[in-house]
């Protein structure tokens, strides 16, 4: 299927630092690629320059063709290119069911609404229920979310998203700090997320990486390193110098951060 | 059963809605109707600490609701008693077409003035607000022609309510008049807090930088909230100039904005009912203290100041939902719901 | 020509002051991030304490002077640690509004020690008079403070450019969290930047008092001036708090002898112009 996100020798650099360089790569609905790549390489970097929190230097991003380095962040958003962040962006004092529904809310452009008819307030209430469903957070809707454990505070990080209905889903980490036996929750719902999404996944931990990825983007200082299939990959010499490490031990050294 | 379980889970999700619509305004009424009878010497007072109320609530929306942090809200009181003031001389002594005058004009200059300000942040927008507030100090002050400067801008009379209820030497009128006015607005008030765009201000007050990253056009959303609460401070500033039939400069003033500041964090900025607490507490404290000795009022309101911060973050509001929590009853206010 | 003189010498002189009352706040809100909206009340409680020094002890200005300014730096310890320091990472509003708490305290008090009319300070003999320049006549007091801001602008630059608690400081400014993982002792390095603020305050409100009168509600009076001064000049900035402190200063001047009327309205349109087209300030890093 035709790409929806193009990224088109895209470069940053602040000063002297390169921390992009001639990325180049598409996705498509439904694909699962991986970034991956060492601390440093520009995983985030590159995240920032596709949500517009930061600003190529050059190069271009395209959705369907149309460009979108002019348009700011929310404009991206609503466009269909949405985020997760690495640490969690929650609205601490607020229950999980009013931060779901203040997604909702600007998925469905009602948020300057001061008053909603009967049918809107259903169906809005209808849209949280369903994102809470598919994360398993319905019995947390009235909690606040400062009282959650960290692993249900990493999932309604992506329920966020998810509420949002994107076309792409850029998931920044989204096992981080989270503890390893805890983990499978979030690998059970990344591998349910819509079939026709287009999800680019930033990821340390190889175990998430190799069970969800069909193809994974290797990032080094900034560029691209190589792109293939998992295993691929995983048989690639520079990878494994680059990234896992002397030893070549793949989930040990992956797990630095 | 499926539209069952919809109604249940919308209920859930607002449980603070009260059962009894118009709950708070008419429990605020009584309170209002209550202290008309029971302090019938004090009805002017009473009227001012009304007034006050319905600014700081206006206050609270935008500083509590969406965490502007203005510094210069005395801005639109002060442009809504002028507007109001020279509506009634030059052009009718209609009460309610001056309250719209007023109204009209704190949404203008919040209007005009946000779109530059809401660019900046921090510290940045705290001290353009006091910079607005000011200029506009300074040209009431200049344009005496126009104002009666440092005089004030007097003559204003205004024709009976409705064209039934004239204003009396006794401040009758004026303070329930005063009430009227308060009730509605805080309806509508609350009925904004509750909406999807209350919601929405409360997102952005928690982390603006997220509600962009979920599409929200942040920068629009607050400039409407900053308008609808100039609004409601030049109504405050109407009435204000309608029943005291006179406007000071002091309306523009910074310590009118600093006052009102105090008020809404003592009482709790981060609810509806938290602003008209905070108003009657510090009012009836400033009146008793301020007979004994101006300068020890500042003890006491620089001491509870200090003490909301440190140990009291939700302010006296917060003492009010902790005790009503343990008592079979609910309270006043809890419609103006904040998770 | 003489009037161009007389704003030159009075605005720049007057700009001195703001410079040292507001030096302080501006490194404290660069450094910490604190909005400490009290800063105004060490330059209060220097010029009252010289003031009293003065009178009950009968010691020169000099001797007061410096007296005060250490006993201010001192008082300034426990208020850092056990108030300031509780809104280290707060909202902006937390940290104003417990200052100005503070504030409204050091007013009362105040008040109730001293009273609520101006308190003068004797300043010495040498320092009354004029000195000429050429054709004109400048007052000796003006050349004394410009000297004195001249001085500590110096002092500043050298302390902070040169020496290693100013690489510590700058290290702190731009990353206290790096700066902390390198093994600066951040809290020590807050406590003493505070302290040093709070007495250079209280310098400025003491050879000040000719210009800005110590009276109780000094502390409130000068706020949104102090304010204005490091906002537009960028916070955490000697040379921008510096250069805001010299145009704010110079434009009130200016205005007082050409359009009085305009006086304190020009100095609010001065600072609304350089917020509005750089709200980082004048020599503010942009975010």
């Amino acid at each position: 299927m035709a790409d929806v996100l193009q990224l088109e020798g895209l470069c940053k650099n602040f000063g002297g630092l390169v921390v992009a360089s001639d990325v180049t790569f598409g996705l498509a609905p439904g694909d699962r690629t991986a970034l991956i790549g060492p601390n440093g390489a520009g995983k985030t970097t590159l995240v920032n320059l596709i949500s517009g929190a930061l600003h190529p230097s050059s190069g271009d991003i395209t959705l369907d063709g149309r460009s979108l380095v002019r348009l700011s962040m929310p404009a991206r958003v609503q466009a269909g290119v949405v985020r997760t962040f690495q640490l969690n962006r929650l609205f601490r004092d607020q229950t999980v069911g009013d931060n779901v529904r203040i997604a909702v809310l600007q998925q469905k452009r009602q948020s300057l609404r001061l008053w909603q008819s009967r049918a809107d307030r259903i169906a809005v209430e209808a849209a949280v229920d369903h994102v809470l469903g598919a994360l398993h957070l319905e019995a947390r809707e009235g909690r606040l979310v400062r009282t959650l454990a960290y692993g249900e505070q990493r999932l309604l990080e992506i329920a966020l998203a998810l509420a949002l209905e994107p076309r792409v889903l850029l998931l920044d980490e989204p096992a981080a700090g989270v503890p390893r036996g805890e983990s499978g929750v979030i690998m059970d719902v990344i591998a349910s997320l819509p079939p026709s999404l287009a999800v680019l996944l930033i990821e340390h931990d190889m175990d998430l990486v190799f069970r969800f990825a069909r193809r994974i983007v290797v990032l080094a200082s900034g560029a691209i390193l190589t792109i293939g299939t998992p295993d691929e990959v995983a048989a690639d010499d520079r990878v494994k110098q680059l990234y896992f490490g002397r030893d070549g031990h793949v989930s040990q050294s992956s797990q630095i951060s | 059963m499926a539209a069952v379980g919809l109604e249940n889970a919308t209920a859930a999700a607002r449980p603070q809605r009260p059962a009894i619509p118009f709950l708070p305004e008419v429990m605020l009424a009584a309170l209002g109707i209550g202290a008309f009878f029971a302090f019938p010497n004090d009805l002017a007072f009473l009227a001012r600490i009304l007034i006050t109320g319905l600014f700081v609530l206006s206050l609270s929306l935008v500083l509590g609701q969406a965490g502007i942090p203005t510094l210069g809200h005395s801005a639109s009181m002060g442009t809504g008693a002028y507007a109001a003031g020279l509506f009634a001389i030059h052009v009718s002594q209609d009460p309610l077409a001056g309250l719209l005058a007023g109204g009209l004009a704190g949404g203008v200059i919040a209007v005009v003035t946000g779109a530059l300000l809401l660019r900046t942040a921090h510290l940045t927008f705290v001290m353009l607000t006091i910079a607005v507030a000011q200029i506009l100090y300074e040209i009431a002050n200049q344009a005496a022609w126009l104002t009666g400067g440092d005089n004030g801008l007097s003559g204003i009379s205004v024709d009976p309510i409705l064209g039934v209820f004239g204003f009396d030497l006794y401040s009758r009128t004026s303070y329930l008049y005063a009430l009227a006015v308060l009730m509605v607005s805080y309806f509508i008030l609350r009925t904004i807090v509750d909406s999807p765009f209350g919601l929405t201000s409360r997102g952005i007050h928690s982390d603006p930088e997220r509600m962009r990253a979920l599409g929200c056009n942040t920068y629009r959303h607050l400039l409407i909230v900053f308008t609808i609460g100039g609004l409601f401070a030049g109504l405050a500033g109407a009435l204000s100039a309608q029943v005291a039939q006179v406007v000071g400069l002091a309306s523009l003033s910074f310590g009118t904005s600093g006052d009102a500041l105090v008020m809404l964090i003592v009482g709790g900025s981060a609810r509806l009912p938290g602003a008209l607490v905070g108003t009657v507490v510090f009012m009836i404290v400033e009146h008793v203290a301020a007979t004994v000795n101006p300068y020890h009022w500042l003890f006491i309101i620089g001491g509870l100041l200090i003490v909301t911060v440190l140990v009291l973050p939700g302010g006296l509001i917060s003492v009010v939902d902790w005790v009503s929590a343990r008592m079979p009853w609910r309270t006043f206010g809890r419609g103006a719901r904040h998770g | 020509m003489n009037m161009l003189l007389s704003i030159l010498v009075d605005g720049v002189s007057y700009g001195m002051i703001l410079f040292i009352i507001s030096i302080g706040l501006s490194i404290t809100m660069g450094l910490m991030r604190v909005v400490n909206m009290a800063h105004g009340g060490f330059a209060m409680l220097g010029g009252f304490m010289a003031a009293a020094i003065m009178a009950w002890a009968g010691t020169r200005f000099e001797a007061a002077l410096a007296a005060a300014s250490v006993a201010v730096a001192l008082i300034s310890v426990p208020i850092e640690r056990l108030l300031v320091r509780q809104v280290y990472g707060r909202h902006v509003l937390d940290q104003a509004l417990l200052s100005i708490g503070l504030i409204y305290i050091i007013v009362a008090g105040a008040n109730l020690l001293f009273g609520a009319s101006i308190t003068t300070l004797q300043i010495p003999h040498y320092l009354t008079g004029w000195v000429a320049i050429g054709n004109h006549t400048i007052p000796k007091y003006r050349l004394f403070v410009t000297v004195a801001g001249l001085i500590i602008v110096a002092l500043l630059w050298v302390a902070i450019e040169r020496t290693s608690f100013g690489v510590r400081i700058r290290a702190a400014v731009d990353n206290s969290a790096i700066a902390q993982t390198v093994g600066i002792n951040t809290s020590q390095l807050y406590a003493i930047a505070f302290a040093v603020g709070a007495a250079l305050a209280a310098l400025g409100g003491i050879i000040g008092a000719q210009i800005m009168p110590m009276e109780s509600t000094y502390a409130l009076k000068y706020l949104v001036l102090m304010l204005a001064v490091v906002t537009v000049g960028g916070m955490g900035t000697v040379t921008g708090t510096f250069a805001a402190a010299l145009l704010l200063g110079l434009a009130n001047t200016a205005a007082i002898y050409l359009v009085p009327s305009m006086a304190s309205v020009a100095f609010y349109i001065a600072m609304f112009l350089v917020l509005t087209l750089r709200p980082q300030g004048l020599f503010g890093r942009s975010l």
